[in-house]
Parts: C-alpha cells; sequence; structure tokens
C-alpha cells in the first residue's frame, strides 16, 4: 500500500503591505505550506468563516473555505483592525480559537510583544521575516491539530457513553460536535491516520 | 571568457553594494527564495519596491512642500519606506529612515525635508545599481552563464 500523501498544512497570512505578502508567500511555500493571503482583518475573518460582527457563529456556508486554516500569521501594524484586534477576534471565538496565531512586527516593542502573548498569541515575529522563522511554526501547527483532535475525542467518547440515555441529549451534542467534525472531514487524511496522530501526540501534554 | 568576465563584474559590484552597507543580508534572503519554480522572485519583489516607493516619495515631497505639514501622516509614510526596504535588504535607506521618523516625532519639518533628501538620494543609489545588477544576470543568462550565489 502506497504511503498517503503528506497532506500540505494551509496557513492564512495577513499583511496590508503588497511587498510583504509577496514575500510571506514566498517564503511560506518554500516551506511546503499551502498559502492564502489577505490584505486586512476583516477580510481574513471573512475568510475563517466569521463576519465581523458575530463572534460566535460561524457564517452559514462552511464551503466558503475549502480547506480549514492550519495556522494564522498576521501583521501587527494595519490600519482599521491591527493584528491584535484580529487575534481577539480569534480568540473570542469558539470556533477559531484553537487555530495557533503568529504576530509579525517590524518594530521591537516588548510592551506589544507581551501583550499579544498575553491575548494568546503562540509566537512574535520580527520583520523582515525570514526562512529560519519558517521552522518555527510547524510545532505550533502540530499543537493546534493535537488540541482539534483531543477535543473530537473526548466528544466522541462522551457520545459513546451517553448513547443509553435519551436521543434528545445525543442529538444535543450531535449539533454541538458537527462543527468541529466538518471542519477535519475538508481535511483530506483518511481515517486510519487518525489513530498514529493520537498516540505520537501523547508527549505533546507535558507542554501544557 | 565574456561569461567569466561579466560573472566577475557581477560579484565585484555585489560585494561593494554589500560592503557600502547599500544592500544588506536581507537582499541574499530574497535570492534564497528564487528558484526554478519562481526564477523572476527578486526581480518582482524589487520592481513593486520601485513602484511603491516612488509613489511614497512624491507623496511626501508634496506634504512636506506644504507650510502646515501633518507630522502623523508623514510618519505613517516613512514607517511603511522603512518596513519596504527592510523587506528588500536596502539597509541605509532603513537607516535614514529610522532618522527620518525622530524628526516626525519632534515635529520638525526642515528635519524631515533634509531626511527626505537623503531619502531619495539612497533611494537613487539602490535603485541605479540594482538596475546595473539586473542588466548584468540578463547578460550572464543570455551567454549561457549562471549566476553566481552570494554566501
Amino acid at each position: 500500500m502506497a504511503v498517503a500523501a503528506e497532506t500540505q498544512f494551509h496557513v492564512l497570512a495577513v499583511d496590508d503591505s503588497r511587498l510583504d505578502r509577496m514575500l510571506i508567500e514566498r517564503l511560506l511555500k518554500t516551506s511546503s505550506y499551502q498559502v492564502t493571503t489577505v490584505d486586512s482583518g476583516s477580510k481574513a475573518l471573512q475568510i475563517l468563516g466569521l463576519q465581523d460582527d458575530q463572534t460566535n457563529s460561524p457564517s452559514v456556508s462552511s464551503d466558503q473555505h475549502d480547506t480549514e486554516v492550519n495556522l494564522i500569521i498576521t501583521d501587527y501594524c494595519m490600519p482599521e483592525m491591527t493584528g491584535y484586534d484580529l487575534l481577539k477576534k480569534i480568540k473570542e471565538s469558539s470556533s477559531l480559537k484553537d487555530i495557533p496565531v503568529v504576530i509579525m512586527s517590524s518594530e521591537n516593542v516588548p510592551s506589544r510583544i507581551h501583550r499579544c502573548l498575553e491575548e494568546g498569541a503562540e509566537e512574535f515575529f520580527l520583520k523582515p521575516v525570514q526562512l529560519s522563522d519558517m521552522n518555527r511554526l510547524k510545532p505550533h501547527i502540530l499543537k493546534g491539530k493535537y488540541k482539534e483532535l483531543h477535543q473530537q475525542q473526548v466528544l466522541q467518547n462522551s457520545s459513546i457513553t451517553g448513547s443509553n440515555h435519551n436521543s434528545n441529549k445525543r442529538k444535543a451534542m450531535d449539533d454541538e460536535i458537527s462543527p468541529e467534525m466538518s471542519k477535519t472531514k475538508t481535511h483530506k487524511q483518511p481515517d486510519s491516520t487518525v489513530i498514529p496522530y493520537i498516540t505520537s501526540f501523547s508527549f505533546l501534554t507535558s507542554f501544557e | 571568457m565574456e561569461v567569466a568576465h561579466l560573472q566577475r563584474r557581477f560579484i565585484d559590484l555585489t560585494t561593494t553594494l554589500f560592503q557600502q552597507g547599500i544592500l544588506d543580508n536581507q537582499f541574499i534572503q530574497l535570492q534564497q527564495l528564487q528558484d526554478e519554480s519562481n526564477p523572476n522572485f527578486v526581480h518582482e519583489v524589487v520592481s513593486l519596491f520601485f513602484q511603491d516607493s516612488e509613489k511614497l516619495l512624491n507623496e511626501l515631497s508634496r506634504i512636506l512642500d506644504h507650510q502646515i505639514v501633518d507630522f502623523k501622516i508623514v510618519d505613517a509614510h516613512v514607517h511603511q519606506f522603512k518596513g519596504s526596504s527592510a523587506s528588500i535588504g536596502a539597509q541605509r535607506i532603513k537607516d535614514v529612515c529610522i532618522a527620518f521618523r525622530s524628526c516626525c516625532e519632534e515635529n520638525n519639518r526642515d528635519g524631515c525635508i533634509r531626511c527626505l533628501q537623503q531619502v531619495k538620494q539612497e533611494y537613487c543609489l539602490v535603485k541605479s545599481n540594482l538596475e546595473d545588477l539586473f542588466r548584468l544576470e540578463k547578460q550572464i543568462l543570455a551567454a549561457g552563464g549562471s549566476i553566481p550565489t552570494m554566501q
């Protein structure tokens, strides 16, 4: 049986500078990521299925984005919505909060960096971003995937043990997990790879 | 041999640009991102830089021509220029931008005008040198040679 093709992780890059978008796209593609670039925080939220005024429910047509986003990398200084504002909106969203976010900035301002990390950013890259910085992304993506799979496992386990309870309760849980499930269903890995994923991630709990 | 001669000139020019701080390591980073699947990457990025910079410098000239200056706007433009010049490795432009921003903070119109002059000079230097570099590259490739890579 041939080895399943390695799924590319999908990164959403946000930057109002066209030049920097060109750069980050090349950096990411060279590092084998699938890339979508947008020029504003509000466009990023649209791609993520979140309209600006809704914070909890994804927009109806989730087939608007063909593949899930595994990491968001955003510039800090942008007009209208800064990278920090975008980070906050993502962390406030139940459907998006587990997607790792990395902030980029041309300015080394410790209070800014601290603020972003406090708000849940995984890392802060100083611009210009370099190829070597790309190596720092994968651990965050994998951690995000682990959280997602772990969450599913927990939900699956509780729905299995709940099978003797009344069907209404079961239905409520299914409705709750369906956005998460549909998110992974768009991810093209066959089910047989899920199990090796979980066992190999067991060591990550020590990093929490 | 013509190719060897052209390659020698290419190496010499690149070395000089680095020694004089006109270009820095970021430019090498850009070159490393160029390959067979993206053979024009450096040229595309630099062309975009030229386009954006010229618009920006014209706008800055226009603003600073007036007696009353909104220094916040000037600072925003200079911040952008600093960012894009850093992104392509134009070190000296970036350095002048830092001084330029200080003048903005001080609401110093004369200082800003001086910085603008300086930044325009540095920009012209980068532009003409990079154009020479690209021309040499074309000639090398046309003569059947390969572009020397810088470490």
